[in-house]
């Protein structure tokens, strides 16, 4: 690989997953139906956490996907289907049997793919040492360490009050949905 | 003593009130939901509350006298206007909870955690009073601001307070992220969060300049004008305070926005002090539009707690007065005016509150006519504290020299700020129409055939009234005691002060 070819693949893979995630944005803000809208919103977080990898931020990418694209996004369509916003019939953006062929046919090839990965035995050298985490195995600390450390030195106070501030908005979120009793007076 | 705050114990040490304070919190608010609600749990946890309060402050107080300071490099700040800010705060929490105690009944409130929320958001609040770094502040934000959007809320009965709850949410979710971009942009230009170092940075690199850094500052301008209903972002503070349970709008207009005021202070003085030529002239101007806007609107108000409101959005151009004045002089009236706006204003809401009958949500300037017949002590403490907020010699008490200082300041700044003094003494002028109508209202009207009673006033509230009254009166006659303290409790030092000596950093009008 020359020197020159980097830089080129490097930018190559920015503007990429830029401009996907610009253009899912504009997607996710111009849909109608909210379930294709939260749909479009993954994809720009998938997007964002590709630029964290290539800004060397491991760590912070899989996070990314963990849980703003796993964690959050579901809480998001839970709502969305506990309000029976979808309205599925109405604005669903899969429509006909193509789209459900489609579905099938990805579900099966990731089934496929993860069969496959079970079974394979890689040699040594590509396979990422559990004791330092994610991250790759040249420094002590890896990724998560460089992360860890000003989180709970420089920072205690403000993770710690970000604690505090979720648990008033979980007391507040419990105060305000909690069911009125009726005999409390 | 003198903390180190990189030192994670002496860095606790430093937050001991805080601390205290959280921790009570999250007992008492195992404690609330422990059983069912009930009139008499809200009211066991409601004196549990008041106790954890008054215990906290015995520590700040404590703390104050024992002489701490800390190095500047760290997260909090360990100074004289943390504590006197502090001491504001809890004493306004304090009174919170003692009328929302008694009126949660009337307003139809019987979760316990109601005053836990309260103790949430006092905490923030107590982080904002010495928060030193940006993102500490913007988290104390979040955490009072989350609590007090719950708070607005708790009447489940009332569509008026759902509308508060969720417009306060939606305006100070938006209020919130232009703070936060403003803070990012900040660090992008400074490279720093914390606000000494950035005030720092400023010098070094001479910022003063610096697009990115001007555009941050004014996006924080905006966030912080929102927080504190500074005109003209002030639209939702009267629908705000008008559909929440009157405690809690007492609390929100009298506490929170102190607190709000006390970082903005801070942020302002400790950091963008060398930026003094790019945000005075905004500040000058949001100032006046602040004044002028609340004083005209509050005017033609029919509704008490409204008229309150544009009071509350009035007395923040008078604060901002203090902001743009830049000096030692001003940042002692600033906590001084702090004080005594604090005092009345919860006072104003706690005989707002008292006059409320079983479930009724409106509070019309009428319902006080001849209240000097049947409550004469309501009526003259109603009395003290509208002079007191319209700035009235000896029967306004302590509201007088707070407004005395603050034109002082004004006249003395360094900058010149004159038109600034004119436009504030013409502006009060103007806020006598609406103060002293209900004083007439009150006093020289008959009362109407058929007015109903109005509801005993309960010991809580009574208590609640005659603090309020004898302190304000009280420093009225002495407020030399109250100076001495600001004065001590000013900022120890400002960053750079000889360069506004110097004359440099000019005031662009």
């Amino acid at each position: 690989m020359s020197n020159e070819f980097v830089p080129l693949f490097y930018g190559f893979n920015f503007y990429l997953f830029g401009l996907i995630a610009i253009a899912s944005a504009l997607l996710f803000v111009t849909r109608k139906s909210p379930v294709a809208a939260a749909m479009w919103l993954v994809n720009v977080m998938f997007c964002l956490a590709a630029l964290y990898v290539m800004l060397d931020a491991q760590f912070i990418g899989a996070i990314q996907v963990i849980v703003y694209a796993g964690a959050i996004m579901v809480v998001f369509l839970f709502v969305v289907m506990l309000l029976n916003l979808g309205h599925a019939g109405a604005v669903s953006d899969l429509r006909g049997n193509a789209g459900r062929l489609a579905a099938g046919f990805v579900g099966l090839a990731m089934l496929a793919e993860v069969m496959v990965l079970a079974r394979t035995k890689f040699p040594d050298a590509m396979t990422l040492k559990a004791v330092h985490g994610l991250g790759p195995v040249d420094g002590t600390a890896g990724v998560i360490g460089p992360i860890a450390g000003p989180l709970f030195n420089e920072y205690l106070l403000a993770f710690e009050l970000t604690s505090m501030l979720l648990l008033t908005a979980i007391v507040g979120a419990v105060v305000i949905g909690k069911k009125r009793n009726p005999d409390a007076r | 003593m003198t903390f180190d705050l990189l030192n994670p114990v002496q860095l606790s040490s430093a937050l001991l009130p805080d601390l205290l304070l959280v921790a009570g919190a999250i007992l008492l608010m195992l404690m609330a939901a422990w059983r069912p609600d009930s009139d008499a749990r809200q009211r066991t946890v409601g004196f549990a509350s008041i106790g954890l309060l008054v215990l906290t402050m015995g520590l700040v107080v404590w703390m104050a006298v024992s002489g701490l300071t800390a190095s500047d490099k760290g997260v909090i700040a360990v100074d004289g206007f943390r504590w006197m800010v502090d001491l504001v705060v809890l004493l306004g929490a304090i009174g919170t909870i003692a009328l929302a105690i008694e009126h949660n009944v009337r307003d139809g409130i019987v979760q316990a955690e109601s005053h836990v929320l309260v103790l949430f958001a006092t905490s923030g609040m107590m982080i904002l009073a010495g928060a030193r770094d940006l993102m500490v502040v913007f988290l104390g934000i979040e955490i009072m601001s989350v609590a007090v959007y719950v708070l607005a809320g708790l009447n489940r009965r009332s569509a008026r307070s759902a509308e508060a709850s969720l417009k306060y949410f939606l305006l100070g979710a938006f209020a919130t992220g232009f703070l936060l971009y403003g803070i990012a942009l900040v660090y992008g230009a400074t490279g720093q969060t914390q606000i000494v170092e950035i005030g720092n940075a400023i010098r070094r690199f001479d910022l003063t300049n610096d697009p990115m850094l001007l555009v941050g500052i004014g996006l924080m301008l905006i966030g912080m004008g929102f927080k504190v209903a500074a005109a003209p972002f002030h639209m939702w503070a009267p629908d705000v305070y008008d559909g929440s349970p009157t405690p809690i709008s007492a609390f929100m207009a009298a506490t929170v926005k102190a607190a709000a005021f006390a970082t903005f202070m801070r942020i302002w003085y400790e950091a963008f002090y060398n930026m003094f030529s790019g945000w005075a002239p905004s500040v000058w101007w949001l100032a006046v539009v602040t004044m002028v806007v609340g004083n005209v609107v509050a005017l033609s108000q029919k509704n008490i707690k409204r008229m309150l409101a544009y009071s509350s959005i009035v007395h923040s151009g008078y604060l901002l007065v203090a902001v743009t004045a830049a000096s030692a002089l001003a940042s002692t009236a600033f906590t001084f005016y702090v004080v005594a706006y604090t005092l009345a204003t919860f006072g104003a809401f706690a005989v707002v509150a008292s006059m409320q009958q079983l479930g009724e949500t409106d509070a019309r300037i009428s319902d006080y006519e001849g209240l000097w017949h049947v409550r004469p002590w309501l009526a003259t403490a109603m009395a003290v504290y509208l002079l007191a907020l319209l700035g009235f010699p000896v029967f306004g008490g302590v509201g007088f020299f707070a407004k005395w200082y603050l034109i002082q300041a004004a006249l003395a700044a360094p900058a010149g700020l004159t038109i600034l003094a004119v436009i504030l003494v013409l502006t009060s002028v103007i806020s006598a129409g609406y103060y002293l109508q209900v004083v007439r209202v009150m006093f020289m009207k008959p009362r109407p055939e058929g007015a109903p009673e109005p509801l005993p006033v309960g010991s809580l509230t009574r208590a609640v009234l005659a603090v309020t009254v004898v302190l304000i009166l009280g420093l009225g006659l002495f407020p030399s005691r109250l100076v001495e303290m600001t004065q001590m409790n000013a900022f120890p030092r400002y960053p750079f002060s000889p360069a506004l000596q110097m004359g440099q950093p000019q005031f662009r009008r």
